[in-house]
Formats: structure tokens, C-alpha cells, sequence
């Protein structure tokens, strides 16, 4: 998802008579679905796993502008134009909601993105796939926020008061966010045959690094334990891509699109569909940095602090000034 | 051609052309909060464009869209000022461009608000709500960025030095704004100078910024007689797809 | 060297009269900023009329050690609450 391979900030999970007082009567509170706020007593590993779950999550709202953000000044009208804009705007939004979440844990923004910038930080492994041609713009929409909304749909129950607050926002705003894209879509799925080829190819490009966003099996998933006992995660990886697959696969037969990949088939036994694995060498190869944007997406990010750095400057020494005159006054 | 359509096409190419470049930082601005009020100003900007065009493709009467009109015609059919086509160079110049600009929209756009042309009073009234709010806020930034560090001061001293020779086309007067003011839809540009001069010269003033000596100024875009080089190279990305693919429905 | 603006808490007051409720936070140089940078990160769907920004640094905040203290007390006044008193249905609407 948007927080991949989150390493919990302790391994295994801890048996409830190993807790002290404390930790039992903060795991009690979580059992009964009370939100955790700021100033509550917490674990250090909980604090420690929030901040980097939430850290990658907004990471990943601004690392996904750049994917998209590629196609703004080449898209192919005015509405289009203002949609695509108002949507990778959002994601920015979305960024600044979570790394707003983050700052309640102690973690100031600049430490985090100073993280990212030094690769101790990732981000999501979808945004390091390009964006080729128009359609994967609607592909991107419906496809990748698609599977975002799953995952931040479950989130809005996740324990920590803020960051639950954050999901609820921008479950909000993410809602035309798959539907803008699934109309981008259908409009080349339905148009010539040269937008229906554009549309397939993104369909396939894009569909195993979609899936790849829920993360390794569950069984792969050493980390996963301590967090859902801690309801930082709320379901597993397994159950969301199944649940991401199901709902998607309709989706395609409606616009006409070949299945991306001939494992997919209805299992009437499990009343689910059965699909194909991606290549998770090829998702460890992303994580490790080696995904065909990766470099580019990074640079990009490192630029826009480094040219932005003077006018951050400049905007905080004016601020000082003025308050000093002020005070003078 | 119809100076009423050309005269549209001047405001609604001057949206179209600066949106377009503002819509450039989207993802690369300094700050999360400077992305997100950036593309507020774009989208400002298109709909403003959509408005613009669409009264000039309804006033030309050929059954062009604001879409036809803004991705299939080509270099020399468009009617933008040179300003709005310069290229972002860094964040200060960007803010400069958008500030010189937005004096004159809001000035411009309080005028048409009283035009004698319904449709266009209309489009000025709920564009000039958005023109107040930008120029405040490209304001207060050439104020705070001017007034900032030493390295702050300098860029928009450079920048101010850099775009001042562009205003001029702004305020250029000829036939076609002869006949705007002659039907009572538009002033003479050269009648907002005076206005104009006086709100820039209070935010550059406060921004401790010099305005530069120099009364020359380029001109060319408004008639499409000769625009710069860069708007060949943003029409090429910006038209791409609808040239290549005549006709697709997008 | 960071050189961070500080943190601000954002409270919005939206179109039906309702009191300011806190949306969220953001960063920015002072307080003028802060208030153009909430109109156009927290009202980009029409959500607010009026905005209040609040150096987070400058709010204070109830620990929740406190919270028997400070909240429990108002829990056995439940007088004054309007559901606590029966009146006739015959009185009207009260």
C-alpha cells in the first residue's frame, strides 16, 4: 500500500503477560477501540512504527504527484487539465494532512523529509513505474487510488486519533479521485482504436505493480503482527488485494479491456477470483532503489527542497522582520 | 477579424498561457502549502481560460470550442501578452510574473465588470473575486521574498529587472481596443496605467525592491505580430495530443 | 541547518453558523501567511467562511492525566441536559 514493508519497531508480538502495567492498560484501550491522542502515554515501538507508517504514507502522497503531475501540461483539454491539477493537488493535501499527523508523534516535517531525501525513508513502490501515455492517467486514478482507498478506507479505524482523523479527510477527498479516473478510461476504452490500445497498454503496465502495493503474502509479512495488535494496521495484505482484485476485475469487463493476465478466473468454491502473482523480485528490486523511476523520482523531490531552500529562507526572514518592527512599535 | 473575438482571445489566451506555465511547478514548488496555493492560481487560471474562449468561440460563430480554440490553433493565432509566456525560471521569478500580471487582471477585470457587454460583465464579476485573491497573495509574496534574506532580495531584484520590459505590451493600445471602448465593453488599456502603477509601486516599495528606469518595452504577443520562442515549445506539449490524434474524444 | 516555519492549528467555521472546528495544521512564516495557506489547503471544497489560525506553539492543552478531574465531574450533572426533565406532552415543544 502507501505504507509498504512498515518493519514494526519490535519483533514478534508481545504475549500479555510479558506487558508491564502500562503497556497492558494502553493495549486494553486499543481492544475496546478507543483512539490513542497525542499526549497519551504510548509504547516507544508504537510511537516508533506510527511515524515511520505515516511518514512513508505521506511520503508516498508526495512522491505520487510527480507520476501524474507528468501529464498535466499535456493533457488533452481544459477540463481534463483542471481535473488531473485539482486531483495531484489533493495528493500534496494529503501529504500535508499526514505529515501533520506525524508532528503530534514529536516528528517535525523537515526530519522526515530530510529521511526521504537520504533513502532511510521510501515511499510506495507504484510511484517509481512511469506514466507512458494518456490512459495511465486514468489508470492511475482508478487502479492505484483505487487500491489506496481500500487500504485507507480500513485505515479510518486505525488507533491513533490523528492519524485516523487524516484518513477520514482524505477518504473524503479520494473519492472522485478513481471515479475521475475510471471516466478517463472508459472515455479511450469506448473511443478510437488508437485510445483503446493506449488504454490496454496502461491496464497492463500498470496492473501487477497495482497489486504489488498491498505488499508481500501475509505469510512473507514478518511485521504485520505487533501493528494489527496495535490496530496501526487494520486488515492484512492478503485480505486487501483480494478484496482490491474482486472489486476491480468487473470493472475491467465493463470497458471491454483484455484481463491483464490469464491467471485471473472467478473461483466459485471461494467466491473470490483467483489471479497471479506478481514478481515480488521485481518488487524487492523497487524497494532496493533499482525500479525504473526511482532515481528520477527522488532527484526531483531533492531539487525542488534544495531550489525551494532560498524562498523558505527569504519568506521566514521577512516574517522575523516584521515581527521585530512590530514589537518595536 | 471581429475585434470583439480578438479582443477575447487576448484574455482568454493570457489564462490559458499562464495557467499553463503555473501548472509547471505542480509537485516542484518550495513547500507542500506553496504547491497546493500554486495550483489553486492554475485552476483559477483554466476556468478562467474556459470562460474567455467559450464566449470567443460563441462571439465567432464557426462552432469553435474553448478547447478547439486552445489546442488547434497555432503560435501565431494566439493573442497573449509576451509576459505570460516567459519561461517560470526559479520560484521568485514565477511569483513576479504572476504578481505583474495579477495587478493588471484585477485592475482590468474591475473595468470590464461595468461592460456594456452582459457576457462579459458576467465572466469579469466571478474572475475578479479570484484576481483580488492572487494579487494579495503574489503580493505578499514579492513583499515577503524582497524583504527576506540578502539571497532573496537579489533574485527578485533580478527578477523585476528581468520582466519589467514586458509590462509595457499590457498597457499598448490599437484598433481593436479602439473598438472596445467605442462600444462601451472595454477601456483603453492605456487608461489603467495610472492604477496600475500606483498598487505596484506600493508592494514593490514595501518589497525594498528598485523599479528599473527603463520605459522600453517588447510587444508583439497581443497582435500575434511575433512572440517569443518559448511558446512554440509550450504549445508543442500543451496541443500534443489533440494533433496527433484528430478528432478522439478525450 | 533547519530553518522550519512553525506549526500552525487551523479552525474553520463553515457556511451553517456552526463555531470554528480545529481541521487541522500547517506550516507558515506568520500568522498572515497562515491564514492564506489554510484558505487554500482547507477550503478547497467550499468548507469554510471564516478561518482561524493559532501558532501551535501558543495552545494550551489539558494532559490526560487530568481527564478524571476535569471531565468526570460534569458526568453525574445530568440535569443539564434537556432529556433529564419530563415535560407533558401537552406543554408543546420545549
Amino acid at each position: 500500500m502507501y505504507a509498504q514493508l512498515i518493519k514494526t519497531a519490535r519483533s514478534g508480538i508481545t504475549p500479555r503477560d510479558e506487558m508491564t502495567d502500562q503497556e497492558r492498560e494502553f493495549q486494553d484501550r486499543i481492544d475496546r477501540n478507543e483512539k490513542i491522542e497525542p499526549k497519551d502515554w504510548m509504547p516507544d515501538d508504537y510511537r516508533a512504527t506510527l511515524i515511520r507508517q505515516i511518514g512513508q504514507h505521506a511520503h508516498s502522497e508526495v512522491v505520487g504527484q510527480l507520476p501524474e503531475g507528468n501529464w498535466i501540461t499535456r493533457a488533452p483539454t481544459l477540463e481534463r487539465k483542471a481535473i488531473l491539477l485539482a486531483k495531484v493537488q489533493d495528493e500534496a493535501g494529503h501529504g500535508l494532512y499526514l505529515y501533520s499527523a506525524a508532528e503530534t508523534l514529536g516528528e517535525s516535517r523537515d526530519e522526515l523529509v530530510r529521511l526521504l531525501h537520504e533513502g532511510r525513508m521510501k515511499y510506495s513502490s507504484i510511484f517509481n513505474y512511469p506514466t507512458l501515455n494518456w490512459a495511465d492517467i486514468g489508470a492511475v486514478g482508478w487502479l492505484v487510488d483505487g487500491a489506496a482507498i481500500v487500504n485507507q478506507v480500513a485505515l479510518q479505524r486505525t488507533s491513533y486519533g490523528p492519524y485516523s482523523r487524516a484518513m477520514v479527510r482524505i477518504c473524503k477527498e479520494e473519492s472522485f479521485h478513481a471515479r475521475q479516473g475510471y471516466h478517463a478510461i472508459m472515455q479511450m476504452a469506448f473511443g478510437t482504436p488508437a485510445q483503446k490500445q493506449m488504454a490496454q497498454d496502461a491496464l497492463n503496465r500498470l496492473w501487477f505493480p497495482a497489486m504489488m502495493m498491498f505488499g508481500p503474502h501475509d505469510s512473507d509479512s514478518t511485521h504485520s503482527e505487533q501493528s494489527m495488535a496495535w490496530k496501526i494496521k487494520v486488515k492484512s495484505n492478503d485480505e486487501l488485494r483480494q478484496q482490491f482484485v474482486d472489486q476491480t476485475i468487473p470493472q475491467i469487463e465493463y470497458l471491454g479491456l483484455d484481463l491483464p493476465e490469464p491467471g485471473i478466473k472467478w473461483n466459485e468454491e471461494r467466491g473470490h477470483y483467483d489471479f497471479s502473482d506478481p514478481d515480488w523480485d521485481e518488487f524487492m528490486d523497487v524497494i532496493r532503489g533499482n525500479g525504473p523511476c526511482n532515481v528520477d523520482r527522488l532527484a526531483a523531490r531533492q531539487k525542488a527542497w534544495d531550489d525551494g531552500e532560498w524562498v523558505r529562507d527569504g519568506l521566514m526572514a521577512h516574517a522575523k522582520k516584521k515581527a521585530a518592527k512590530l514589537a518595536a512599535e | 477579424m471581429d475585434p470583439l473575438f480578438q479582443f477575447l482571445l487576448r484574455l482568454g489566451d493570457n489564462t490559458l498561457v499562464l495557467g499553463h506555465r503555473v501548472s509547471e511547478w505542480c509537485g516542484h514548488s518550495p513547500v507542500l502549502e506553496e504547491d497546493i496555493a500554486l495550483a489553486n492560481t492554475a485552476l483559477d487560471m483554466i476556468g478562467q481560460t474556459q470562460l474567455w474562449l467559450g464566449l470567443a468561440g460563441e462571439v465567432e460563430g464557426k462552432g469553435r470550442s474553448a478547447d478547439d480554440l486552445a489546442f488547434l490553433r497555432d503560435a501565431w493565432d494566439f493573442r497573449n501578452v509576451l509576459l505570460v509566456e516567459l519561461p517560470n525560471g526559479d520560484f521568485g521569478q514565477t511569483m513576479m510574473r504572476q504578481f505583474l500580471f495579477d495587478a493588471w487582471n484585477v485592475t482590468m477585470l474591475g473595468k470590464l465588470m461595468k461592460s456594456s457587454d452582459q457576457r462579459v460583465a458576467d465572466i469579469a464579476e466571478k474572475a475578479s473575486k479570484e484576481a483580488a485573491y492572487h494579487v494579495e497573495r503574489s503580493g505578499d509574496t514579492v513583499v515577503g521574498l524582497g524583504d527576506g534574506t540578502p539571497e532573496s532580495h537579489a533574485r527578485m531584484q533580478a527578477a523585476l529587472d528581468y520582466l519589467w520590459p514586458y509590462v509595457g505590451e499590457m498597457f499598448a493600445s490599437d484598433e481593436v481596443d479602439a473598438a472596445m471602448v467605442k462600444a462601451g465593453i472595454a477601456p483603453d488599456p492605456s487608461s489603467l496605467r495610472d492604477e496600475y502603477d500606483a498598487l505596484v509601486t506600493r508592494v514593490l516599495t514595501e518589497a525594498t525592491l528598485t523599479k528599473p528606469d527603463s520605459k522600453y518595452a517588447h510587444k508583439g504577443g497581443r497582435t500575434g505580430y511575433m512572440h517569443t520562442e518559448h511558446l512554440g515549445h509550450l504549445l508543442t506539449s500543451m496541443q500534443w495530443l489533440q494533433r496527433a490524434y484528430p478528432g478522439a474524444k478525450w | 541547518m533547519s530553518n522550519e516555519w512553525p506549526l500552525w492549528e487551523i479552525f474553520i467555521r463553515g457556511q451553517h453558523g456552526m463555531s470554528h472546528r480545529h481541521v487541522g495544521s500547517l506550516h507558515a512564516p506568520d500568522a498572515e501567511m497562515a491564514i492564506k495557506n489554510a484558505r487554500d489547503v482547507y477550503t478547497r471544497r467550499n468548507e469554510g467562511v471564516s478561518i482561524w489560525a493559532v501558532e501551535a506553539a501558543h495552545i494550551a492543552a489539558s494532559s490526560p492525566e487530568e481527564k478524571g478531574p476535569l471531565y468526570e465531574p460534569s458526568n453525574t450533572k445530568v440535569y443539564r441536559h434537556p432529556t433529564f426533565f419530563d415535560i407533558p406532552e401537552e406543554v408543546g415543544h420545549m
